[in-house]
C-alpha cells in the first residue's frame, strides 16, 4: 500500500478526531443539573460548593475551560469519576476487555456463520435452504440487537432457564486474572472450568449481537457470489466439469469477498455500538454499561471518557476498513 | 403512477407493513373508544392480576394489571399513541434536516459540501445508541428529549443518501438543459431534482419510523424517555423487566407490540424500495 495513501488516510482522522472532541465538550457542558450538585450531601454550605467547582474548574469562562479540557483529554488526564470515585482511565482500561471480548467474539461468529449461510443459499439456489437463509437475514436484520437481547433474556433466561443472563463469569470462579481478556487468558493456562462458565456467561450477549450483522454477511455474499456466477471464468470452470461446491468456494468465493469484508467492517462499527445496551441488558461489567451507569448518574468526567473511548475505536475502525478495503481492492490504492 | 400502484398491491411486503401500519394508527386514534380502562388509573387491590390465560384473572383486565393494579391492555393500547408520534414526528423532522443539507450538500458542493461531509462524517464517529442517551439525558427527559435525540442523531442516514443522489442526478441532462434555459440554481434544485428523489426519500422516511419506535424504547428502557407512569411500550418493557420471573407477560406484551410495528414499517420500506426503484425491479 503506498505510504502517500496511508498518510492521507491518517490525515483525515485529525479533523474528525477535533470535531469530535469540541462535540462531546459542548453536549457535556449544557448538561442541566450541575454535575456537582450530586457530589455534595444535602446542607452543604455555599462556600464547599464554592470550592468544588473550582476544584473541577466549573467556575472558568467555557473557553478556558475547553483549553483547559482540550489538553488534559490530549495528555490521557481524564481525571476521577464522579460517582464512582476512581480514575476514569483506569476504569475505561479496566472494561474495555470485555467489551473487546465480546465484540469480537460476537463478529467472529457472525462472520462464519454468515458466510456459510451465504455458500449454502448459494449452493442451494432456488430451494428451501435459499429460502430459509432469505426469511431468516430479513428478520435478523429487520429487529435490532437490543430486542434480540430481551428476547434471550425472556426465553432462555427465565421461561426455559438454560444460560445465565447476568455477569461475566460465576463470581464462585472469578480467580485473579492478569489481564482483562479472561477467555483468552482462561485457555492459555488450561483452567477450562472457568472458559466453560466464561462462554456460557457470553453465549446470549454475543448472539443478539452477532445475528443483525450474520443475516447481512449472509445477504451481501449471496448476491456477490450470485453476481460472480455468472462471470465468464466461473462458465469456464463449470464447461471444464469442476463441481459446483469447487467452484463456489474456489473460483467465485474470492471475488465475492471483497464487498463482504467491507460491509463486515462498516457493521463491525454498528455491533461495537450495540454493545452499550446489550452489556446493560445482560448486566455485563464492559464499558457499554459504565457509560449507561455513567449517563444515569450525571458522572460527567466518566460520560466524556467513555464516549471518546468509543468515538476514537470508530474512527481507528474505520481507518482498518479502508485500508482493509484498498489492500483487497488495488483499484482503489492507485486511485 | 397506476402502474406503481398497480406493483404496491401486488407487493406482499407492501400489503404487510401497509396493513400493520394501518392497525397501529387506527389503535392509537381510537385509543379512548378501545381502551377499556384508564391507563393511568391505579387499583392497587388488584395489582398483578394475570392475564386471561392464566387461572385466578379478573374478567375486565383481560391482559392482567401491573404492579400498581393499571390496566395492561389499555397500557399497550395508549402506548401506540406515543408510539405513532414518535415515528411520524421524530423521523419527519430528522429526514426534513438531512434532506436539506444533503441536498445543499450535493448540489452547491465546494466548501459547504466539505463542511456538512466533516459535521457527517463526525457524527458517525459516535455510537448512535451512546449519542442518543446523552443527548436525551442532556436535553431532560421527556418526548420532546426523546424526538428531539432521534432528529438530531438520525438526520445523517437521509444527509449521506440524499447528498450522493444529488450528486448523481446532477449529471444528468434535465439538469443541463435546465441550465441552458436559464432556471435559477435554486429553482433546479427544487422543483427539477428534488421530485427524483422523492421515491428514495419515502423508502427512508419508513425505514426511519421503524428506528424511531425502537429509539423511543431504547431510550424508555434506559429511564430517559416519557414520565415513568406514562405508558410508552418502552417503559412497559422496562416495568416488566423488574418482574420477569414473577410475570413474564409484562415484557413480553410490550415486546410484541414492538417488534410487529418495526417489521411492519421495515417491511413497508423495503416493498416500496421493490416497488419504486426501477433497477431493484428489473
Amino acid at each position: 500500500m503506498p505510504l502517500a495513501y496511508l498518510t492521507k488516510r491518517l490525515l483525515m482522522a485529525v479533523p474528525t478526531l477535533f470535531g469530535v472532541a469540541i462535540v462531546v465538550f459542548v453536549l457535556l457542558r449544557v448538561v442541566p443539573g450541575d454535575p456537582i450538585a450530586m457530589m455534595i450531601p444535602p446542607g452543604a454550605r455555599e462556600a464547599d460548593i464554592g470550592r468544588l467547582r473550582a476544584l473541577y474548574g466549573l467556575d472558568q469562562p467555557i473557553l478556558v475551560q475547553f483549553g483547559h479540557w482540550l489538553a488534559d483529554v490530549a495528555s490521557g488526564k481524564f481525571g476521577s469519576s464522579i460517582s464512582l470515585r476512581q480514575p476514569v482511565v483506569g476504569l475505561i482500561l479496566s472494561r474495555l476487555p470485555a467489551t473487546l471480548e465480546l465484540a469480537l467474539a460476537a463478529m467472529m461468529l457472525a462472520t462464519a456463520v454468515g458466510i456459510l449461510l451465504g455458500v449454502a443459499a448459494t449452493f442451494w439456489r432456488g430451494r428451501w435452504p435459499e429460502a430459509a437463509v432469505d426469511g431468516f437475514a430479513g428478520l435478523a436484520m429487520a429487529i435490532p440487537d437490543f430486542l434480540w437481547g430481551l428476547m434471550f433474556v425472556l426465553a432462555l433466561g427465565v421461561l426455559l432457564p438454560v444460560l445465565p443472563i447476568s455477569g461475566r463469569i460465576d463470581p464462585r470462579l472469578e480467580t485473579n486474572f492478569a489481564t482483562g481478556f479472561y477467555l483468552l487468558e482462561s485457555v492459555l493456562r488450561g483452567e477450562f472450568r472457568v472458559t466453560a462458565s466464561l462462554l456460557s456467561h457470553l453465549v446470549l450477549p454475543m448472539v443478539a449481537l452477532a445475528l443483525p450483522l450474520t443475516a447481512a454477511v449472509a445477504r451481501v455474499l449471496k448476491s456477490a457470489l450470485k453476481e460472480a456466477m455468472a462471470q465468464d471464468y466461473v462458465l469456464m470452470a463449470r464447461a471444464r466439469g469442476f463441481s459446483p461446491w469447487r467452484i463456489i468456494w474456489r473460483e467465485a468465493f474470492r471475488n465475492a469477498l471483497v464487498p463482504t469484508v467491507t460491509l463486515s467492517g462498516v457493521q463491525f462499527a454498528f455491533l461495537l455500538g450495540g454493545t452499550v445496551l446489550i452489556e446493560r441488558i445482560f448486566s455485563y461489567p464492559g464499558i457499554g454499561n459504565l457509560a449507561i451507569g455513567a449517563v444515569i448518574d450525571r458522572d460527567l468526567p466518566l460520560i466524556q471518557a467513555v464516549v471518546l473511548t468509543f468515538a476514537v475505536l470508530f474512527i481507528a475502525l474505520n481507518l482498518v476498513i479502508d485500508m482493509t478495503y484498498a489492500l483487497l481492492n488495488p483499484r482503489i490504492r492507485h486511485g | 403512477m397506476a402502474e406503481v400502484r398497480h406493483l404496491s398491491l401486488g407487493n406482499g411486503r407492501v400489503l404487510f407493513g401497509a396493513a400493520v401500519v394501518l392497525l397501529l394508527a387506527a389503535v392509537a386514534f381510537a385509543a379512548p373508544l378501545l381502551a377499556p380502562h384508564d391507563p393511568l388509573e391505579q387499583d392497587l387491590l388488584l395489582s398483578f392480576s394475570p392475564p386471561f390465560w392464566r387461572n385466578g384473572t379478573d374478567a375486565s383486565y383481560l391482559l392482567g394489571t401491573d404492579s400498581l393494579g393499571r390496566d395492561i391492555l389499555s397500557r399497550l393500547i395508549y402506548g401506540a399513541r406515543i408510539a405513532l408520534t414518535v415515528a411520524l414526528v421524530a423521523a419527519t423532522l430528522a429526514a426534513l434536516l438531512g434532506t436539506a443539507l444533503g441536498l445543499l450538500s450535493g448540489y452547491f458542493g465546494g466548501y459547504l459540501d466539505a463542511a456538512i461531509s466533516r459535521l457527517v462524517d463526525v457524527w458517525m464517529s459516535f455510537p448512535p445508541v451512546l449519542l442518543s442517551v446523552v443527548l436525551a439525558a442532556v436535553v431532560g427527559a421527556g418526548l420532546k428529549a426523546v424526538i428531539l435525540a432521534i432528529i438530531v442523531v438520525d438526520w445523517t442516514r437521509f444527509c449521506r443518501i440524499v447528498r450522493a443522489e444529488v450528486l448523481v442526478q446532477r449529471e444528468q441532462d434535465y439538469v443541463a438543459a435546465a441550465v441552458t434555459i436559464g432556471l435559477n440554481r435554486w429553482r433546479i434544485l427544487w422543483v427539477e431534482i428534488l421530485p427524483n428523489l422523492v421515491p428514495t426519500l419515502l423508502v427512508l422516511l419508513t425505514l426511519e419510523m421503524g428506528v424511531a419506535v425502537i429509539v423511543e424504547a431504547i431510550l424508555s428502557f434506559v429511564g430517559l424517555s416519557v414520565a415513568s407512569d406514562a405508558p410508552t411500550w418502552g417503559g412497559l418493557i422496562q416495568e416488566g423487566r423488574l418482574y420477569i420471573n414473577q410475570a413474564w407477560w409484562m415484557m413480553a406484551l410490550p415486546m410484541a407490540c414492538i417488534i410487529t410495528t418495526v417489521l411492519g414499517f421495515n417491511a413497508l420500506g423495503d416493498g416500496l424500495r421493490e416497488v419504486l426503484d426501477p433497477v431493484l425491479r428489473r
